[in-house]
């Protein structure tokens, strides 16, 4: 890939890379076509942050203590609603079969997949996510750590549940059963998550939290296309 | 003599060697869990800090180990399953599951009776107890995701692929679990024994694990002979079986 | 022996609710177990042994 090389003629040899790219491209106009999906995770996302004051009470030194926790446990709940649509209608139509046949790697096509739904479903958690912060009075400082670990975080999110989603393909109940199998999952990810807001709200250092959530997103990235893949060919047996 | 293994593979063979293993294993583990008792209850003194209450040891933290080597075992057996193609091997996982989920159950019923004289709480937050009921949700993830699949080829699959992934999975969770425990509440708060246990102490509380490692085989043999009768119920073996013609 | 008494040693020093709670609830659950795998394999046997015979005897 040199810089001489321009897309379209790199598209047009038909390489991993642009495979990879229509892929994720493909995806995101279809996710902007149902712009009503993308939005109601993002609501979603609002409105559980926004009802934990109201079922505590509006004390700010209550709300500044369980605001980490309250925001990553939320992302979590968001993210996997979202994740009931990453292989759902690609699998009723045919087109994940198609996938799984071309000759292209098809953890290389999954991770596309994961690409383009965490672009439409996690990056406006982490864009929203200080915003709702604020509404808890947290330091700017745990503020910028919330942001930065959920950057970190929701992708990790994305390809852990993109594995339950592949296993879960067209099976009865395949929402609340996503949520049992996935949820635990993610606990590693939410305790240092959410720990690295709290440790920066109380001063302390963040680097061990934001160093593992980098540990985790590398070890996801390396384990989870592959155990997607796998999963969606059983799935397509 | 490396291959003649490969026979046990085989439902057919392995089915009347279970049975005939089962009594024997039952036999152990009464005998281990009698005398376990007797060293926990007969032998062993009275904790210093604790009292009486410590007693729960004996079951709380054999349940705890059997919880967690039964998913390792099932682990495996889900990956030799998904490496080899082998029928009796997703049929021992689907067997061993359901004892190791009620292992866990006892682990943390145990552990809350345990928590409530000693800490003063029916549910303690330590590290142990909080990783035993994220281990709980991964069993039943596990028989969930298996129920929830109609085709038991693909059933088997997708729920050994889960439980790989789980197991890769738990070894995190713990540690995350332990920091996030010692980080909020400080190491005073766990159910981990001190390393001066009395001697008694730790020989009963090891019978009571090998007795409770005896039972797990066993229960979990029962189980496996009937997943294989019922999913080869077809086959002839099975239908001259004298326990089928005669029941 | 460390109990003076059988009453001592059901008291277990005040502990009684919790140890033997632990115990009972413990046995329960494995009874359990054992009494369900022996009913599942029964019922096994049976339905097997009833197609069997159906098979065998179609007339009837």
């Amino acid at each position: 890939m040199t810089a001489a090389t321009s897309l379209p003629v790199q598209r047009a040899a038909g390489g991993l890379r642009s495979v990879f790219l229509s892929v994720v491209e493909r995806d995101l106009v279809l996710a902007l076509r149902r712009r009503s999906d993308v939005l109601t995770t993002f609501f979603f996302f609002i409105i559980v942050v926004s009802l934990f004051p109201l079922g505590v009470g509006p004390e700010p030194d209550t709300l500044r203590t369980i605001a980490p926790g309250v925001v990553w446990v939320a992302a979590l709940l968001a993210s996997m609603l979202a994740l009931a649509r990453l292989f759902a209608g690609d699998y009723a139509d045919g087109t994940l079969e198609q996938l799984a046949l071309s000759p292209q790697p098809l953890l290389v096509l999954a991770l596309g997949k994961i690409l383009a739904h965490w672009l439409v479903t996690g990056v406006p958690l982490v864009l929203i996510a200080p915003v709702l912060g604020l509404q808890f009075d947290l330091p700017v400082q745990a503020l910028l750590v919330m942001t930065l670990g959920l950057l970190l975080g929701t992708p990790v999110l994305s390809m852990i549940g993109a594995v339950g989603a592949a296993l879960t393909l067209g099976v009865r109940g395949a929402g609340g059963l996503l949520a049992l199998l996935v949820l635990p999952l993610y606990i590693p990810v939410l305790i240092f998550g959410a720990g690295a807001v709290s440790a920066s709200a109380a001063g302390m250092s963040v680097n061990g939290h934001l160093s593992l959530l980098g540990a985790f997103f590398l070890i996801a990235l390396v384990f989870a296309p592959w155990a997607t893949a796998t999963a969606i060919r059983i799935a397509l047996e | 003599m490396a291959f003649r293994i490969w026979r046990f593979a085989a439902p057919q063979v392995f089915y009347p060697i279970a049975g005939k293993m089962i009594p024997w294993f039952m036999a152990v583990a009464a005998v281990l869990a009698a005398l376990g008792l007797y060293i926990g209850f007969f032998v062993a003194p009275t904790d210093f800090q604790q009292g009486e209450a410590y007693r729960i040891i004996f079951i709380h933290v054999p349940a705890a180990w059997m919880s967690m080597f039964i998913y390792l075992v099932m682990a495996f057996w889900c990956a030799v399953g998904l490496v080899l193609n082998t029928r009796l091997s997703f049929m021992m996982a689907l067997a061993l599951a359901p004892t190791g989920a009620l292992m866990t159950f006892i682990a943390l019923w145990t552990g809350s009776l345990w928590g409530r004289p000693t800490w003063g709480t029916w549910w303690v937050w330590d590290a142990r107890l909080t990783s035993e009921l994220i281990l709980l949700f991964l069993y039943i993830g596990f028989l969930s995701l298996h129920a929830a699949i109609d085709d038991v080829r693909r059933a088997d699959k997708a729920a050994s692929l889960l439980a790989l992934v789980g197991a890769v999975n738990v070894p995190i969770i713990y540690f995350s679990v332990q920091w996030w425990n010692t980080l909020h509440q400080g190491a005073s708060v766990s159910l981990t024994r001190a390393p001066s246990m009395a001697t008694t102490m730790l020989a009963g509380m090891l019978l009571m694990a090998l007795a409770a490692w005896a039972y797990s085989i066993a229960a979990s043999f029962m189980r496996v002979r009937s997943i294989i009768l019922e999913r080869e119920s077809d086959a002839d073996w099975v239908r001259n079986l004298s326990e089928v013609k005669s029941p | 022996m460390i109990w003076g008494s059988a009453s001592e040693f059901f008291a277990m020093g005040g502990y009684a609710l919790y140890v033997w709670g632990s115990y009972a609830v413990t046995s329960v659950v494995l009874a359990a177990e054992l009494w369900l795998l022996a009913r599942r394999r029964r019922t096994l046997l049976a339905r097997l042994g009833r197609s069997l015979n159906a098979a065998r005897n179609p007339s009837q």
